[in-house]
C-alpha cells in the first residue's frame, strides 16, 4: 500500500494506483476528457493536470502512479488557469455551430467549458473544414468536431479487438482515421457503434434516417410498417426522460401510433420465429453430425466481425436471418398476402437498439421478399427524437398492444436483448424439440449476468449439451481462436458485439456504463417472468404462420424466406492479435438473481 | 511482379523475429526495395506482427521518412535552409517546378523525377544546394540545372 496526501488529506490506496484513482477515495474528481473508465489510460487531453511538491511542472494525474510520500495539489491558481488554456485551445479549432449540434445537450467539451467556468476563447478561431467520413451505412465521422482524445480508438481495439480507427499523421495534421484513409464503410468496421458511446462531442454518430421515415409517413400512397427489437422497450424511456430500466413496451406502441405509422407490429414476434428456425437448426446439427459448435447469428456486428476475422469459419455460423431480416422479408410477403394489399406500397421501418442494422438492412442479400425487406432503420436515439419532434408526452401515454398478427410475442423474445437471452431461450424450445417435454424451469441463470464469457452444461434429456455466451468482440475472439484451435467444447455459442448485448447496442442512450446496461438487462428479464407464455414455441401467432404460410421449420419457404448465408470479406486476418494491447477487465457476475 | 512482391516481402521479413518493437526497420527496409511502402506491403507487415494494419499506417504517416506514393526514379530534393534561401534556393525550387512541372510532394508523368524540398543538408558552404538521391550537387545556378536536366523532355 502506498501513502499519498492529496490536497492535505492523508490517503492510503494500491501500489501502481494512479492518482485518478486515489483521488477518487476522496471525491475529488478533477475535470478530465480523454480519460474513460472501462479504457486503458491515455493522458493525450492534459486536462486532468495536478501539482506535485519538489517537482517542476504539472503531471496528468489519469496517468501518474502514486509514490510513499507524495504531496499532490489538485486545486490551485496555476492548474486552474492552466486547465482554462487548454479548454481553450481545444474550443479555438472546434466548429462554433453549437446551436445546430445534436450533442449539444450531451457535450463533454462545453460540460467542460461550463465546469472551468470559460467566459471567452483568447485565442483565434481556427475550425477546420473537411469532409466528413460518410462511407459506412451506419457511422458517420466528422473530422472537424473531433477532439484527438482517441477514446473511440481504445473501445475499438481493447473492447471489440477490431482496431479499425487509429492516430495518423502528425502535428496540425493529426486525426482520427482509417487504414489509408479508406473510410469506415471499406475497411473491417463492424459497424457495432461503440464509439458513438465513448466519443465526447460529436464526432461520432449514426447516419440518420429519421427525414426517410418522416417522408414515407407523410406519403399518402405507402403503408409504413414498423417494428421495435427487445431492447428498445427499456432504453426509450429513459432517452426521454425516465428513470434507467424503465420498462416502456405499451408506450412505445402508442407513441409509434401517434407519429403515424400505419402498422405497429414488434420485433419480439420474429425473434420468437428466429428460436423456431435456430433451435430447429441446433437440434439438426447435434442429430444429423453438422458443424458444431453453431454459432448465433442475430447480432449482425458479430456477423460481419466473423466474415473478415474469422472467414473459414463461416459454416459455424447459423444460417437464420436476425430477427429484423426476417420480419423484414415476412413484411413484404406474409403480411400484404393476410391483409389483401399490395406488397409494392409497403415500407418497412425498423426501430433498433443497434448501428449494425443500419448495415445489414442494406445487404444485397436481404432482398428475398422481391424488394429490399427492411427499408430504413432507426435506432433508439432516433425514435426518441421524432416522438420529440412531434410533441408526444411519451409519459403520459396509455400504453397499446402491438398488432396480433406480427406482434404477438412471450418471454423467450423479449430477453434477445440481453447478453444470454438467446442462449436461453433457444435452449427452452430445443428442450421441447429433443424430448418432446417443456423445461420445468425455465430461468436458466448460468448464461445469464455480464461476465465476459459464461459457459454452461445444460441436461436436455440424454444430452448433455455444452453452452457459451460472449459479448464484446475481444471476447468472442477468445471462444473463435478454441473453435480454430479445435480444441472447442462447446455444442452452441451465443455472441453479441456489444458488452451488455443488445441493451448496449451503438443505437442506444449514450454511455458505456455496464451497470446500465445491466438495469436494462434485468427489465427485460423482470418482463420476461411477467407473461404468461415464456418459450417460442408458445407463441400463437407464430404458430399461426407456420400453419398459414411457412408450414414448418426449416421447410422451403423458411429457407428461402428466413434463412441468409454469409461472405468471406478478410483480406488478411488479424490471426491471433497476440499483439492487441487488451484491457478489458470481465465483469463479475453482477446479475441480481 | 506479384509473385516476385511476395518474394521481396518473404525476403525481408525473413530477418525480422515478429515483435512490435520492429515494425520501423522493417518499414524502412520494404522502402528501400520499392523506393515507397506499397499498400499491401502495408498489410503484410501488420499480419507478420500481428497488429492491424490501421496501427501500421499510424506510423508509416507519422514518419516524414516514410512515402506512401510511388516515387520517381530519381528524387530530386531542394535545399531550404537559411544558407540555401540566401544565396537563392527559393528561385531553384522555383525554376524546378516550372521545368518538371510539378509541386513539392509531387512525381513527373513519365515517373523520371519526384521533387521534394528538405530543410538543410549542412553543406551550407556549398550553399545553394539540391540533391539529386545520393549526390549533393553544392553552388546550383541555372548552368548547373540546364546540366542536368537539360536532356529531359516533359512529357
Amino acid at each position: 500500500m502506498t501513502t499519498v496526501t492529496i490536497d492535505g488529506e492523508q490517503v492510503t490506496v494500491q501500489d501502481n494506483a494512479t492518482i485518478i484513482e486515489a483521488a477518487k477515495t476522496i471525491n475529488v474528481d478533477i475535470p478530465h476528457l480523454c480519460h474513460f473508465k472501462g479504457l486503458s489510460p491515455s493522458g493525450s487531453c492534459g486536462i486532468c493536470i495536478v501539482e506535485i511538491e519538489g517537482e517542476r511542472g504539472v503531471s496528468r494525474y489519469c496517468i501518474r502512479q502514486v509514490q510513499e510520500g507524495m504531496k499532490i495539489h489538485t486545486n490551485t491558481q496555476k492548474l486552474r488557469a492552466t486547465r482554462k488554456v487548454l479548454v481553450e485551445l481545444l474550443m479555438s479549432n472546434h466548429p462554433q455551430g453549437c446551436f445546430t449540434c445534436e450533442r449539444n445537450q450531451s457535450c463533454e467539451l462545453l460540460d467542460l467549458s461550463s465546469e472551468l467556468g470559460i467566459k471567452e476563447i483568447r485565442f483565434d478561431k481556427n475550425a477546420p473544414n473537411e469532409a466528413m467520413d460518410t462511407s459506412s451505412p451506419s457511422i458517420i465521422r466528422d473530422p472537424n468536431k473531433c477532439v484527438l482524445c482517441g477514446r473511440c480508438i481504445r473501445i475499438c481495439s481493447e473492447i471489440q479487438s477490431v482496431g479499425v480507427i487509429d492516430l495518423v499523421r502528425r502535428g496540425p495534421e493529426l486525426r482520427v482515421s482509417t487504414f489509408m484513409e479508406k473510410g469506415l464503410g471499406n475497411v473491417e468496421c463492424i459497424n457495432c457503434g461503440q464509439c458513438i458511446h465513448v466519443c465526447p462531442v460529436a464526432a461520432i454518430k449514426e447516419k440518420s434516417s429519421i427525414s426517410d421515415v418522416w417522408a414515407a409517413i407523410d406519403a399518402p400512397d405507402k403503408i409504413v410498417v414498423v417494428q421495435e427489437a427487445p431492447a428498445v422497450r427499456v432504453a426509450l424511456g429513459e432517452e426521454l426522460g425516465l428513470p434507467v430500466g424503465t420498462l416502456v413496451t405499451g408506450k412505445m406502441h402508442a407513441a409509434l401510433k401517434k407519429l403515424g405509422f400505419d402498422v405497429v407490429f414488434d420485433t419480439n414476434f420474429s425473434a420468437d420465429l428466429t428460436i423456431m428456425e435456430e433451435g430447429t437448426e441446433l437440434v439438426s446439427r447435434v442429430k444429423n453430425g453438422g458443424v458444431l459448435p453453431m454459432f448465433t447469428s442475430c447480432c449482425p456486428g458479430w456477423i460481419k466481425f466473423a466474415e473478415h476475422f474469422y472467414p473459414e469459419l463461416i459454416p459455424h455460423l447459423s444460417t437464420c436471418k436476425s430477427p429484423q431480416q426476417m420480419f423484414g422479408a415476412l413484411a413484404k410477403t406474409y403480411y400484404p398476402k393476410q391483409a389483401g394489399i399490395d406488397p409494392s406500397k409497403i415500407v418497412s421501418v425498423s426501430i433498433m437498439p443497434c448501428t449494425a442494422k443500419k448495415y445489414e438492412a442494406q445487404r444485397p442479400e436481404m432482398h428475398s421478399s422481391g424488394y429490399r425487406d427492411v427499408d430504413y432503420v432507426l435506432t433508439t436515439r432516433e425514435i426518441a427524437r421524432m416522438i420529440r419532434e412531434a410533441g408526444i408526452d411519451f409519459a403520459a401515454l396509455q400504453d397499446e398492444p402491438a398488432e396480433n398478427l406480427m406482434g404477438a410475442y412471450t418471454g423467450a423474445a423479449t430477453i434477445f436483448g440481453a447478453t444470454g437471452g438467446v442462449m436461453e431461450a433457444a435452449l427452452r424450445t430445443a428442450y421441447k424439440v429433443i424430448t418432446g417435454q417443456e423445461l420445468a424451469n425455465i430461468d436458466i441463470l448460468p448464461v445469464r449476468g455480464l461476465k465476459g464469457i459464461r459457459a454452461a452444461t445444460i441436461d436436455v434429456g440424454n444430452l448433455k449439451v455444452n453452452v457459451a455466451v460472449a459479448h464484446g468482440l475481444a471476447n468472442a475472439r477468445q471462444l473463435m481462436e478454441e473453435v480454430k484451435a479445435g480444441k472447442s467444447p462447446y455444442h452452441f455459442i451465443e455472441v453479441m458485439a456489444c458488452p451488455g448485448g443488445c441493451v448496449g447496442g451503438g443505437g442506444q442512450p449514450l454511455g458505456f456504463d455496464l451497470s446500465v446496461r445491466s438495469q436494462r438487462g434485468d427489465c427485460l428479464y423482470s418482463e420476461d417472468k411477467a407473461l404468461t407464455f415464456r418459450k417460442s414455441h408458445e407463441n400463437s401467432a407464430v404458430q399461426k404462420l407456420y400453419k398459414d404460410y411457412l408450414v414448418e421449420p426449416l421447410g422451403e419457404k423458411s429457407h428461402h424466406l428466413l434463412h441468409t448465408e454469409y461472405t468471406p470479406r478478410s483480406e488478411h486476418s488479424l490471426e491471433g492479435m497476440s499483439n492487441l494491447e487488451k484491457f478489458y477487465v470481465q465483469e463479475d457476475d453482477t446479475h441480481g438473481s | 511482379m506479384e509473385a516476385n512482391f511476395e518474394r521481396t516481402m518473404d525476403n525481408i521479413l525473413s530477418h525480422y523475429e515478429g515483435d512490435r518493437d520492429e515494425l520501423i526497420n522493417i518499414l524502412q527496409e520494404v522502402q528501400e526495395h520499392f523506393r515507397y511502402l506499397p499498400e499491401d506491403s502495408l498489410r503484410r507487415v501488420a499480419e507478420f506482427l500481428k497488429i492491424t494494419v490501421n496501427e501500421v499506417y499510424a506510423v508509416a504517416t507519422f514518419y516524414a521518412l516514410f512515402r506512401l506514393k510511388p516515387c520517381g526514379n530519381k528524387i530530386v530534393r531542394v535545399c531550404r535552409g537559411t544558407a540555401c534561401h540566401v544565396r537563392g534556393g527559393a528561385d531553384i525550387l522555383h525554376t524546378l517546378e516550372k521545368r518538371l512541372g510539378v509541386k513539392p510532394g509531387e512525381t513527373t508523368k513519365d515517373m523520371e523525377y519526384t521533387l521534394e524540398r528538405v530543410a538543410c543538408v549542412g553543406a551550407c558552404a556549398l550553399a545553394p544546394n539540391i540533391i539529386i538521391d545520393k549526390d549533393t550537387i553544392g553552388l546550383v545556378d541555372s548552368k548547373k540545372l540546364e546540366e542536368v536536366f537539360g536532356d529531359w523532355k516533359r512529357p
